[in-house]
């Protein structure tokens, strides 16, 4: 059954799964250019440092895009790890970071719950954590911004390993993580199946509720990932702040990576890309001195054009 | 089928559709005994101004979602609607109001027909205009640096007169509403409306215009989004660029409370306007509540939500059985 989500790729396919690339390469091609500076360490690491959470949370949402699922959630779970944060800091980071990573997991199995066991669709299910989530966090947090002096956290987000950021380290891990259990585990194939077919995955008595519970739990854990890490590399901790509007850049990210809201394929390695871009772009428009305004008018361009790539054709 | 069987599913299809208002009159019940504050007339009307321009984006959201589909968009289109409105009073009273309505109109007729003719998501189309709205919002206030003050009397009078006691806006939002509620139940248009959410090849073999009614609900969206901006600009003299609005998601809220489903095909204005004004009552009874952290609200409208939405869904189960 698993093979009905594994089918191979149309030659339509192509041009959506290596456009994202080109566009890349172009984008880098321009700035090396043009653009002074844009080659240089210091660039590379500002533009990686920014990327970095958003491809975390990106890849969550990946998941439970493949699940034909959508997240709305995941910037209230970044406030609400954050705001946890300062609260537990007193008992050691370890303690406050497993504290943080149970919030994800707590609203992953809420949001996992609600679609699986109640049969919610996606996009409500996760609205009302959307709604209520960071207003949880801000009142955990008391609406206090607290700054963050506990070096290890710090380390976390802002420190260097072998030259490369830890926040760099830690995506890279995250999509090798999330690319291995996509292509090779029997969870990855389960997943698939489901965004594919889930009737279909159903009568072949996969156990969809347990599989898209644990797909929720995962987007919710990474989404908590980024929340700590971000308080690590701002060092500060401001719930009405961290993560605003991220579930719109992942979404972004997923969806120009060639990933389509029908579920059934997950395309990390694009997710990825998908992220990249949309970062490339703010930074080329920065550098050129073009305003927020024309930058947000591209981006939705570059989002309706992908988009327009990779649509399926309806077959039925 | 037994009688007790039959009574069971009547009481669950009146729930989903009258839920939002059985839980909003509980509410104001509980609050007119709570809170000597909240019976006074003024502060009806207060809450009732406050919940014009939300009525007024939820209602195209409405329309939308009956179809099966969803507008991200509203939320730009509302700030970007006051921006212009304020921008165009300068031109008099008309441009006040056709300005914004005529590009507002645009964006939505633009999300339809993208839509209609090339199968993408609507989720994706509607985001991708909430980025482009936005954008054009930045362009046309210099980045968010200008705010443009609202230049035109009879056009501010519209927004902070009140006739009977009871603010202008209101009785505006109450007759749109009202011709919402026709247009939806009255209208070959609202037939389609609802045909296309419920299925949309059995609409297409039944002659409906699929296309020209998706593209209409799209258009209606955003003429109610640029409209819902417009009121407010009147109100405050002035169009706000503030950022990230969001109320798209609580317009979507709302709609969901008041019993419409995502799913499409089914779904009442009726609802609507008691999900809005549930919201609006929550947030009005946090306020009164003195040392209750108005992040509350927030906490209590996601609760609510998710308690009306699991109860309709069982509902709606109980009833398909």
């Amino acid at each position: 059954m698993t093979t009905l989500a594994l089918t191979t790729p149309r030659r339509a396919d192509r041009l959506p799964k290596y456009g994202v690339y080109i566009a890349i390469a172009a984008l880098v091609v321009y700035n090396a250019a043009f653009t002074p500076y844009f080659l240089t360490v210091s660039n590379l690491r500002i533009q990686l440092i920014q990327v970095a959470p958003i491809i975390i949370v990106a890849l969550g949402m990946a998941l439970v895009i493949g699940t034909e699922g959508i997240d709305l959630s995941v910037g209230a779970v970044m406030a609400l790890a954050a705001a946890l944060i300062p609260l537990y800091l007193g008992y050691g980071v370890i303690a406050a970071v497993l504290v943080s990573l149970l919030a994800g997991v707590a609203v992953g199995l809420i949001n996992g719950a609600l679609v699986a066991k109640v049969g919610l669709q996606p996009i409500v299910a996760t609205l009302a954590l959307f709604v209520g989530g960071r207003g949880l966090a801000v009142v955990i947090s008391d609406g206090q911004l607290r700054d963050i002096r506990n070096a290890d956290l710090i380390y976390l987000g802002s420190g260097d390993l072998l030259g490369i950021p830890v926040l760099v380290w830690t995506a890279a891990l995250a999509i090798l993580v999330v690319a291995f259990t996509v292509r090779r585990t029997v969870f990855g194939r389960r997943l698939l199946a489901i965004g594919g077919n889930r009737p279909a995955a159903e009568l072949a008595g996969l156990p969809v509720q347990r599989v898209l519970i644990t797909v929720y739990v995962l987007c919710a854990v990474l989404a908590a990932i980024a929340g700590l890490l971000s308080v690590g590399r701002i060092q500060s901790s401001d719930a009405s702040s961290i993560g605003l509007l991220i579930e719109l850049s992942a979404i972004t990210a997923v969806v120009v990576g060639g990933t389509p809201l029908t579920g059934g394929r997950v395309r990390v390695l694009g997710t990825v890309a998908g992220a990249v871009l949309m970062q490339l772009v703010i930074a080329t428009m920065i550098k050129n001195n073009l305003p927020p305004s024309t930058t947000e008018m591209v981006q939705a361009a570059i989002i309706l054009v992908a988009v327009y790539a990779a649509r399926e054709r309806k077959t039925r | 089928m037994t009688v007790l069987a039959v009574a069971q599913r009547r009481a669950g299809t009146a729930f989903q559709r009258q839920g939002a208002l059985a839980v909003l009159a509980v509410v104001v019940l509980i609050a007119f005994g709570a809170f000597p504050n909240f019976r006074s007339l003024d502060n009806a009307a207060t809450i009732l101004v406050a919940a014009a321009p939300p009525m007024l984006i939820a209602l195209g959201m409405t329309f939308v979602i009956i179809t099966g589909g969803i507008d991200l968009s509203v939320g730009s289109l509302y700030v970007l609607g006051g921006v212009l409105a304020a921008w165009a009073s300068q031109y008099g009273f008309v441009a006040a109001i056709a300005v914004p309505l005529a590009v507002c109109g645009a964006i939505g007729l633009l999300n339809g027909a993208l839509i209609a003719y090339t199968g993408m998501a609507p989720f994706i189309v509607t985001l991708a205009a909430l980025l482009g709205a936005r954008g054009l919002m930045r362009a046309v206030s210099d980045e968010g640096s200008t705010t443009y003050i609202v230049q035109n009397d009879a056009f501010h009078t519209l927004g902070t007169g009140s006739l009977l006691g009871i603010g202008n806006q209101v009785w505006l939002v109450a007759i749109i509403v009202l011709l919402g509620m026709v247009v939806l139940s009255r209208t070959r248009f609202g037939n389609s409306v609802y045909a296309v959410g419920g299925s949309e090849d059995a609409a297409a073999l039944m002659g409906v215009a699929v296309r020209r009614t998706r593209i209409g609900v799209y258009v209606l969206s955003g003429l109610l989004a640029g409209l819902a901006g417009t009121i407010n600009a009147a109100k405050l003299g002035s169009g706000v660029t503030v950022l990230g609005a969001g109320m798209e998601l609580d317009a979507i809220a709302a709609v969901v409370i008041g019993g419409t489903l995502l799913t499409g095909g089914a779904g009442t204005i009726a609802g609507t306007v008691a999900g809005v004004l549930l919201l609006g009552v929550i947030q009005n009874l946090i306020n009164q509540v003195g040392d209750l952290n108005s992040n509350w609200q927030q906490v209590i409208s996601g609760a609510f939500l998710a308690l009306v939405v699991v109860a309709q869904t069982y509902l709606v189960r109980l009833r398909r059985t």
